[in-house]
């Protein structure tokens, strides 16, 4: 079987985002950029999938301009065998949107014909949390959201997902070919190896226009301004317990 | 008089010019459908809050609200999904085995059913796990794209929603000519308090579902936590662990000054990866939203990813013994203290909840 993995290139996680004065969106010049931290978690149940020997490959896949190819090559330093790399340049006044970026998977998946794709369940950038389900709702194929725990068994050709929902764990048994999306817990993905990020340069990143895919990259949200959140007033160092009651109980009233 | 607009659109679709105009007229009438969950026979919290998110796309909306599942307890819900809000016009019931439990897979096919038959202009959901499971993939199916985690309506297709974990606002306009498809943040819209008049009672429907397919999933279980704490998406206080509580024993001191706040408790990442909590208790970006009266902070750092989840509480105490934690930043009350002994004093002082 084969296991089909889509990453996303982000601003990094730890990094303080700063809006543009002209409100049109983030900086991202001269910012770090990293793998989205869920991707790195979807890379990594696929190759623990491949190490347990249920699957045979397991191919990464990005859309975004050159750089994203970056991305690639730290999913396949991790061990992804190769790559497919859709390109697309970004416009901040009509972003790619998940359903743009699912009917690109779509096509991609038709083409690797995977029986598993994994994807993060939301990119740390615009939060999201819609590809997978798309994805999964384009192929018609069924989905396992947020998951922490994932058990293939290739015989019966189903997927045992336990997902994690608002009241604790849900169960949830799906047939292949499905689309899963990590959720923190699932694993901690590994670090990738300096002889493997060498290794990863002589694999193969296949490149695809968008275009050639045959798919309608239409956007039907226009970002009209961004700016910052409200900004709280600055709050007070207190001394002592005593007077922290006093100030919830008569100032704050919320005692 | 939805059904009609959209059989005209049907018509018109032949002709370029026609089907702009008809669209342009069918965006002008404004009706929505809402997803609701219910548990015990009553609307959730959440699902509440989608009504008064409706209610701020347009006054005059028309509201259907749509309920999945099977039993007693289903038609109960509607009963009160009837009564639940001025706008609400329409109770659809969809009685099934199938949607008994929150499967992705028909819960959209039957959303799609619903949208085909009714052309509302808008469907909203609870950015709860469940809404966040279905609407992406009903809106694939419609072809749409949804906006996710709405925190403020500005127009009927103007919406407010944040990026970047919150550090960002972003106001985008939907300009497709589908139905404008959205999840909200429960926390951004308060659920109506006034009396509803007693003889405003929508009529309740039942839906047919002869379309629902053969499932590709079936669900197996709930792992859930029993816990008399209230629920954390909607309690009014708050009181929230990190990795500074050191152990699963500590966390009780939390329970007992919960216990005695009425508060729900709460964690950070760390916490819930230490096995401190269970992972539904983590507050933050990946984890639960919550905007409480009173959030208290007790030896948590204030990384980026957990203000996401609680910067918007009315008052925020910050307990930690690092003077330069960033969630100092954010409190409206700090103190730099050892938690432990801040935590002792606290359960001696605080009076028992009455």
């Amino acid at each position: 079987m084969k296991i089909l993995v889509a990453v996303k290139r982000v601003v990094d996680y730890a990094v303080k985002v700063r809006v543009r004065p002209d409100g049109r969106g983030v900086e991202t010049a001269n910012v770090k950029m990293s793998m989205n931290p869920f991707c790195e978690i979807a890379v990594e149940e696929a190759l623990r999938l491949r190490e347990a020997g249920v699957a045979a490959e397991v191919v990464a896949a990005t859309v975004g301009p050159a750089q994203s190819a970056d991305t690639l090559r730290t999913a396949l330093a991790m061990g992804a065998d190769r790559a497919v790399h859709v390109l697309h340049d970004p416009d901040p006044a009509r972003p790619l949107l998940p359903l743009a970026v699912a009917k690109i998977l779509r096509a991609v998946a038709l083409q690797e014909k995977p029986g598993l794709v994994i994807l993060g369940k939301q990119a740390i950038d615009d939060d999201c949390n819609q590809t997978g389900q798309m994805l999964a709702g384009l192929l018609k194929w069924p989905q396992g959201t947020f998951a922490s725990k994932v058990t293939l068994d290739t015989e019966k050709q189903k997927a045992t997902v336990e997902r994690e929902v608002d009241g604790g764990i849900e169960t949830i048994c799906l047939d292949l070919p499905a689309v899963i999306t990590t959720d923190l817990r699932l694993n901690q993905p590994r670090y990738a190896t300096l002889p493997n990020i060498m290794k990863a340069k002589s694999k193969v990143i296949k490149k695809v226009a968008a275009e050639d895919l045959g798919v309608d990259i239409r956007s039907d949200m226009e970002v009209i301004e961004v700016n910052e959140p409200p900004k709280r007033k600055a709050g007070v160092i207190l001394s002592c317990v005593d007077e922290l009651l006093d100030k919830l109980k008569n100032e704050a009233r919320v005692l | 008089m939805a059904a009609m607009l959209v059989g005209a659109l049907r018509r018109g679709s032949g002709c370029r010019g026609g089907l702009r105009l008809i669209a342009h007229s069918l965006r002008r009438f404004v009706s929505t459908l809402v997803v609701a969950e219910h548990e015990g026979g009553f609307v959730k919290p959440s699902s509440l809050s989608a009504l008064a998110a409706a209610e701020a796309i347009a006054k005059d909306n028309k509201v259907s609200v749509l309920l999945g599942g099977s039993g007693p307890a289903l038609h109960k819900a509607a009963d009160h999904a009837a009564c639940s809000h001025p706008l609400v016009s329409e109770v659809l019931v969809a009685d099934s085995e199938a949607l008994a439990h929150p499967l992705a897979e028909p819960w959209a096919e039957l959303l799609r059913s619903v949208q085909q038959k009714g052309g509302y202009s808008h469907v909203i959901a609870s950015s709860t796990s469940f809404g966040k499971n279905l609407l992406p993939r009903a809106a694939a199916l419609l072809d749409v794209s949804p906006v996710t985690d709405v925190t403020a309506v500005k127009e009927p297709h103007v919406f407010v929603r944040p990026i970047y974990a919150g550090n960002a606002l972003c106001t985008v306009k939907y300009t497709g000519e589908g139905p404008c498809m959205m999840s909200i943040r429960s926390t951004s819209f308060s659920p109506a308090t006034e009396a509803m008049s007693e003889t405003k009672v929508a009529p309740i429907t039942q839906v047919d579902l002869s379309f629902l397919s053969e499932g590709k999933s079936t669900w197996v279980n709930l792992t859930s936590q029993d816990t008399e704490r209230p629920d954390l998406a909607n309690a009014p206080v708050v009181v929230t662990g990190g990795r500074g509580l050191k152990s699963a024993e500590n966390f009780k001191l939390l329970e007992q000054l919960a216990e005695k706040l009425g508060a729900a408790v709460g964690a950070t990442r760390a916490a819930v990866d230490a096995g401190y909590v269970p992972n539904d208790l983590q507050v933050g970006q990946t984890g639960k939203i919550v905007a409480p009266d009173l959030y208290m902070a007790f030896g948590v750092s204030g990384a980026i990813q957990h203000l996401a989840g609680m910067r918007d509480s009315k008052v925020i105490v910050a307990v930690n013994k690092d003077a330069d934690a960033p969630i100092f930043q954010v409190a409206d009350y700090g103190l730099v203290a050892d938690l432990f002994e801040v935590l002792d004093e606290l359960l001696k002082k605080i009076p028992e909840k009455k």
